[in-house]
């Protein structure tokens, strides 16, 4: 006999049947006997947050550190629109999160009430599906089918909106195993002869690379594990996005560095010099691609994606395999370990070569100096002092976030949070927080810029509240320093709007939180003052004043192709046509 | 350093175009998307076309399995192939969608079309157009004495033949269905 129980304790008792341990969110009027269901028990964790986009990119904080998906619970109206910046974040960058949204009463739906708003309407292009339940005997089968969506298949946001009145009328529980879940199974298994010709295509290789994306991460840590087998076994080079940062480790000989934009001079050299381009969940983004007549122009591809529409979106390639990343490293594994082993030997040595002469340019390169703390001084320096910990890091988005990539070593999934599709300037804090929550004692920190730690900076009192030492490692140059390198590099040095003038002071800003805040401007006193962050037992806001008008390189400009990077300052006259002027 | 490192400026080309030599051609397409008839599904759909910017010509929708709660879309829709691949495989991701048939390259289908016709005139302009509702199979489903409206089934191209016609001879409105399709054959 199914139990019967009201919507609110229905949304409860589902969240428990899922596992939920953790729950994201904010009250409000339509959310009200939810949060009375939550009150009356003690299973489920609530992190009340300051604003309801804090919630989601906690949430998100939450499951690319733990794998599971991240749950938010908010309430109508301003409460649902608030979210739609995480949800479009989660969207972009594949990750699962279950958000619940309270509605005004069915009655009153369409009437304009009181914080009504269309939130199916507005989150249908910004979650991957969502459901608006009029009926509590479908709430709870719902829900279940919502956890389904969010973790099968590409995962991403799923959004339910439930009606108060749906909240306090009662129903019959429905248990997980006997939802209907049977029509949304995408296929994980790739086309093995597909898979062949990839192995086939490995096997005779003259200059392979890999270039893996957050699908690797995505589909769990088996498939790091095969992915780093793989590399090892054939001796290939390997790159990564942004969002595929330590599926293979930092610290292996293979590793060329986070391909891209701002990637190395050998990952981006790699990618235009291969005959053969392994791309593993990654989705040829415009980050990467550059100029798309000129990509990679002498490869044949392979693109292993569990979502159909990723494969040939952008770049036509020869072998388009549609599957898990897990399950098909496994299956070309095994194949190509049944084959024989076999790879180019003689070919690869020379391939080896020439990638060493593209490491030895040394793209990384800078200018230190004793006076100013350069920030990728700082990066380097929090890198060394935080090496072999048990770290997790998160990033604002910008300048900051892209030498955090450069300059950090991940040597595992699931180790690094950043808003990568999207771009959210606000991310980083929140989901340092969402991290924290999951790994209580792990070292967490917020590689963060000012201006865009500034964005959703009230969460420091989640942090405090919820007993969330999340170090906020604030890169200060006053500036919106992205938003500067381009207007130098591309709008004549004129530079509009972006400079912040009247910030506040950091080190208070913490006491008023009732945490701790440092200030260093020293490159001497810089060592002391991480290690004073990191031994602290609370959070902590680190205001680091760097150097101000530090450029992020390398850097491919908009609009050119990978062979036409810009490594210092020396080669940025007149490097964006007008052509790329139009691109982003 | 390394002769692939081309400076700025270089005029060099990839050295094969990865587009597709056929890229620019523009095909139209009916596809028939099997989907589950509940509520918000076609706002999936056309909140799948102009977020992404794909074109549609004619579109119809009705359930067809009241049973199983399931409806079926026919889409008439134009692009590169390319952009079709993409357009079947973004419908194919949606999570109510169960089915995408594109009717273009499945085997032959056939099309067809409703459409009412109000046309008013008097004298010969009036006969002339009974007499070509009749060529065209048209029914008169209502008439007055200055008035028709005819109803006609056909495919699209039958219908806007229809309509030239009927222009000179006095059409005030048109209402269309769009295009209603399926594969032939069992």
């Amino acid at each position: 006999m199914a139990q019967v129980m009201t919507g609110a304790e229905m949304v409860v008792q589902a969240m428990k049947d899922q596992g939920v341990e953790v729950v994201f969110g904010y009250p409000g009027g339509a959310v009200l006997p939810i949060y009375d269901a939550i009150f009356q028990q003690n299973d489920i964790r609530h992190v009340m947050v300051r604003h309801e986009q804090g919630a989601v990119h906690m949430a998100e904080g939450y499951a690319r550190s733990t794998g599971k998906p991240g749950v938010v619970l908010v309430t109508s109206g301003p409460g649902a629109t608030n979210a739609v910046t995480g949800l479009t974040d989660a969207l972009m960058d594949s990750i699962p999160l279950v958000v619940f949204t309270g509605q005004v009463p069915t009655f009153m739906i369409g009437t304009d009430g009181f914080q009504e708003a269309d939130t199916v309407g507005i989150t249908r292009p910004c979650t991957k599906h969502n459901w608006l339940v009029k009926d509590t005997e479908k709430l709870a089968e719902t829900i279940h089918q919502a956890f389904h969506v969010a973790t099968h298949g590409r995962p991403g946001p799923v959004l339910i909106d439930i009606p108060k009145d749906v909240q306090f009328a009662t129903g019959a529980y429905m248990a997980p195993q006997k939802a209907k879940v049977s029509h949304y199974q995408p296929k994980l298994k790739g086309n093995i002869d597909a898979i062949t010709q990839m192995v086939e295509m490995m096997e005779t290789a003259e200059r392979p690379v890999f270039y893996t994306g957050g699908g690797v991460i995505n589909s769990g840590p088996a498939a790091s594990q095969l992915l780093r087998e793989f590399v090892e076994a054939t001796g290939f080079p390997i790159t990564s996005t942004l969002m595929g940062l330590g599926s293979y480790p930092a610290s292996g000989d293979k590793w060329l560095g986070m391909l891209g934009m701002h990637g190395t001079y050998e990952a981006n050299l790699c990618m235009h010099g291969c005959d053969l381009m392994l791309n593993i969940g990654a989705r040829f983004d415009d980050r990467i691609t550059g100029r798309i007549a000129d990509f990679s122009p002498n490869s044949r591809k392979v693109h292993v994606d569990i979502d159909a529409s990723s494969l040939n979106k952008v770049i036509r390639v020869d072998v388009p395999i549609l599957g898990d990343v897990g399950h098909v490293l496994e299956d070309a594994l095994r194949l190509w370990k049944a084959r024989g082993r076999k790879v180019n030997k003689p070919a690869l040595a020379k391939w080896w070569k020439q990638i060493a002469e593209w490491r030895a340019v040394n793209c990384l390169d800078y200018k230190s100096s004793d006076t100013v703390i350069k920030p990728q001084y700082a990066l380097q320096r929090l890198e060394a002092l935080t090496k072999g910990m048990d770290r997790y890091i998160t990033t604002e988005v910008g300048q900051h976030q892209m030498w955090a990539a450069q300059f950090l070593g991940f040597e595992d999934p699931n180790r690094w949070m950043t808003s990568g599709g999207l771009g959210t300037m606000g991310y980083g804090l929140p989901a340092s927080i969402g991290v924290q929550i999951a790994h209580p004692d792990a070292l967490v920190i917020n590689v963060a810029g000012e201006a865009s730690w500034l964005m959703n900076m009230q969460e420091m009192g989640t942090a405090m509240q919820f007993r969330a030492p999340a170090k906020q490692f604030i890169l200060n140059n006053e500036r919106l320093g992205m938003v500067r390198q381009w207007q130098q590099l591309l709008h004549g040095e004129r530079y509009s709007q972006s400079w912040s003038e009247s910030l506040p002071d950091f080190v208070k800003l913490a006491e008023a939180f009732g945490c701790k805040g440092i200030k260093c401007s020293d490159p001497k006193d810089l060592d002391d003052a991480i290690m004073e962050m990191i031994r602290y037992d609370g959070p902590v806001i680190f205001d680091c004043l760097v150097e101000k008008h530090e450029n992020c390189f390398p850097m491919i400009p908009s609009g050119k192709p990978h062979n036409e990077m810009l490594l210092g300052e020396a080669d940025t006259a007149g490097a964006i046509g007008a052509k790329g002027a139009v691109l982003v | 350093m390394s002769p692939l490192n081309i400076k700025q400026g270089s005029t060099s080309h990839s050295a094969y175009d990865l587009r597709d030599p056929n890229g620019d051609v523009i095909e139209q397409h009916t596809l028939a998307v099997l989907v589950d008839n509940e509520s918000g599904v076609l706002a999936r759909v056309i909140g799948l076309f102009s977020g992404r910017g794909y074109n549609i010509d004619s579109l119809t929708v009705a359930e067809v399995d009241h049973e199983g709660k399931r409806s079926r879309i026919t889409i008439v829709t134009r692009g590169t192939p390319q952009v079709i691949v993409q357009i079947k495989a973004q419908l194919g991701r949606i999570v109510p969608v169960h089915e995408v048939h594109d009717l273009t390259v499945e085997g032959p289908s056939v099309q067809r079309e409703l459409a009412l016709f109000k046309v008013a005139g008097k004298g010969d302009a009036r006969i002339e157009a009974l007499r070509l509702a009749e060529i065209f199979r048209a029914n008169v489903v209502d008439s007055t004495l200055e008035s028709f409206v005819f109803e006609m089934t056909g495919t699209p191209e039958k219908i806007d033949a229809f309509a030239d016609l009927m222009r000179p001879l006095g059409l005030r409105e048109i209402a269309r269905t769009g295009v209603a399709a399926l594969s032939r054959g069992a």
